[in-house]
């Protein structure tokens, strides 16, 4: 009785709350979660598009594919299947560099655009514009740039070099996905940065100056400690978001040449829809690549919040 | 994380008169932090001007030299960077009148609004609730909205795709509209919770003293004080389902649900290597996604100024 009251009383105190979280709650667990549930179970066997039960006409097939336990994760960590870990050390050279040159040119711009200076709207308009761009069309602009007969080249010949097949070889096609990431991505951390430079209190700023310190002491002192929630904040969104970029990888060079650009989750998806489609394995490349993000999240919070007790 | 949220809004007392905390106080704080400390050399602001100048050609670049080439019409010109002879609209309106442009323009149109609407609407309640009330399962709800944005999302599109079919939701804009929300409300939500936190308490309060429900103080008082925070996750939704590419190919299947991703696919192989319509598409596609970016770029740094930097 007592605690049918204890129900009741928290009710009342909390349903507002509830009833506000849920559309959004609801809708993830349907959406993600059961998905995500069912591809679990799925990683757990030798579920191929051969033996996946499907309708053919009015006829019905039913799924055949049997529990392998935890052979596809076996298959994948013991190296195996003979991409993951190279496909995993591209990924992280792929996050890293993006993530670094997004955190640096986006930090260099709009310390720069903070600055009174004329033009301004006019630079930040210019500079934000690659956000505005949908994602397949800034690939297929790329594309047009990096193509044989591109621009790119035509400068080259221009010069009398030669011209570079970008996207045909493994190194130059890893550095062209690198720079239409790196376009796409400044913009959303500039703009962060320039929200969080103004959250800096002037008068930081005078008192430093006060007590003679340079622009870059100034920087360093007063600027980067201000900007470190942000910071934290895009660096972690930043990562978990380069780490499953899924468009820029497969509209640009669909993982070419032979795989290799291809990052965990365009492999993953390459298993599940290229050729014979392997679901089992690529619901285990799946689960691979959300442990490891939330691994990777769950330490770098652990850690920020330890700097943010001793500083 | 709640305590860094608290300590935060705590160190900003300037904050507490943010009443009318619209795009007009937001820039005026913009202009103010900002004013010219010391004076600069005329060296330097050259430096600064140059820096800014290269940075927006890069940025501008590659969407600029798409809609020159889109303007070439010659047979095979686009493959010619130095020619510029032959410049008119013909691939313009060739697109318009010889392909089914128009019916996924509209489409996509449909399918973008449907997802800013109902993305920016429940991402608002959560964020606010998560803001506002200590319900329990608010920490479960905050990791949620992280989480969600860890998920591999390619390679759940299969399990997606079964519960779609099973809710009749397969070849409908509804539920296209529905799968693009999982994608835009986590950092959404996230971000506007991070909004709503700088808009001061007492706000609340006094809706509550005026006899407001809750729901109607954020709906009456604290949603229109967002406005910068809102104008920046509409825009987030708005492109996120306008240059979506993956689950409008899996979801749509019929010609006349086709979105502009899908349709311009089936363009590709229909006129093959014909760059020239594909760069008339492509500008055509951008020009909303660029309105939109007018409509709300002046909120984007207000409106970031608070949300990014927490979470």
């Amino acid at each position: 009785m007592r605690v049918l009251r204890g129900v009741r009383r928290s009710f009342d105190k909390y349903w507002y709350g509830w009833a506000m979280a849920a559309p959004v709650v609801l809708v993830m667990l349907v959406l993600v979660g059961y998905p995500f549930v069912w591809g679990a179970y799925l990683s757990t066997t030798n579920a191929d598009e051969s033996n996946i039960g499907h309708d053919i006409g009015v006829n019905h097939i039913p799924p055949s594919y049997k529990s392998v336990g935890l052979h596809n994760y076996w298959d994948i960590l013991s190296g195996n299947d003979g991409h993951f870990y190279s496909t995993l050390t591209w990924t992280l050279i792929w996050t890293f560099v993006n993530v670094f040159f997004h955190i640096t040119i986006g930090l260099g711009l709009a310390v720069l655009l903070n600055r009174k200076i004329r033009f301004r709207g006019g630079y930040r308009l210019m500079l934000i514009l690659p956000w505005a761009v949908p994602g397949f069309v800034a690939a297929f602009a790329w594309r047009l740039l990096y193509n044989d007969n591109g621009v790119f080249n035509s400068t080259l010949k221009f010069f009398g070099m030669h011209g570079v097949q970008w996207l045909a070889q493994p190194t130059s096609a890893k550095i062209a996905v690198i720079a239409v990431n790196v376009w796409m991505g400044v913009p959303f951390m500039m703009v962060s940065f320039l929200g969080g430079l103004q959250t800096i209190p002037r008068e930081l700023y005078e008192a430093a100056e006060m007590d003679g310190a340079t622009a870059w002491q100034r920087f360093r002192m007063v600027t980067l400690p201000g900007l470190r929630p942000v910071m934290m904040t895009v660096t972690l969104l930043g990562v978990i978001w380069t780490f499953n970029k899924f468009d820029v990888i497969f509209l640009v060079t669909e993982g070419g040449p032979a795989g290799t650009t291809d990052i965990l989750v365009t492999h993953a998806y390459q298993i599940a829809f290229a050729n014979i489609r392997q679901y089992a394995e690529a619901a285990s490349y799946g689960v691979v690549i959300l442990s490891m993000l939330l691994v990777f999240a769950t330490v770098y919070r652990r850690s920020q919040a330890k700097l943010e007790v001793q500083a | 994380m709640s305590a860094a949220t608290e300590s935060v809004q705590s160190a900003e007392p300037g904050r507490a008169g943010r009443a009318n905390a619209d795009a007009a106080s937001g820039k005026a704080r913009y202009s103010r932090s900002t004013a010219s400390r010391t004076r600069r050399s005329p060296l330097a602001s050259i430096a600064i001007h140059a820096t800014l100048i290269a940075a927006s050609f890069i940025a501008v670049f590659p969407i600029a030299w798409v809609a020159l080439t889109s303007l070439k019409t010659k047979d095979g010109q686009w493959a010619h960077p130095g020619d510029f002879s032959h410049l008119n609209f013909g691939n313009y309106s060739k697109v318009l009148s010889d392909t089914d442009f128009v019916t996924w323009f509209r489409n996509s149109l449909i399918v973008s609004l449907g997802t800013t609407v109902l993305a920016v609407f429940i991402a608002a309640t959560c964020g606010y609730a998560v803001s506002r009330m200590r319900f329990p399962g608010f920490r479960a709800t905050m990791w949620l909205l992280l989480v969600v944005q860890m998920f591999p999302i390619a390679v759940l599109i299969v399990p997606l795709y079964n519960i779609m079919s099973k809710l009749h939701l397969v070849n409908s804009f509804a539920g296209l509209v529905l799968v693009y929300c999982t994608t835009a409300v986590p950092y959404c939500a996230w971000m506007l919770k991070g909004y709503f936190d700088t808009i001061p308490i007492d706000i609340d309060e006094a809706g509550k003293v005026d006899g407001l429900s809750p729901f109607g103080t954020f709906w009456r008082l604290v949603l229109p004080l967002a406005r910068p925070g809102l104008a920046v996750v509409a825009f987030y939704s708005f492109l996120t389902a306008w240059a979506e590419v993956a689950f409008a190919n899996t979801f749509m299947q019929s010609t006349d649900k086709y979105t502009l991703a899908v349709g311009l696919r089936t363009f590709v192989s229909q006129f093959k290597s014909e760059w020239g319509l594909m760069t008339a598409a492509s500008v055509m596609i951008a020009i909303p996604a660029g309105v939109m970016f007018l409509l709300v770029q002046r909120n984007l740094v207000a409106g970031l100024t608070s949300g990014s930097a927490k979470g």
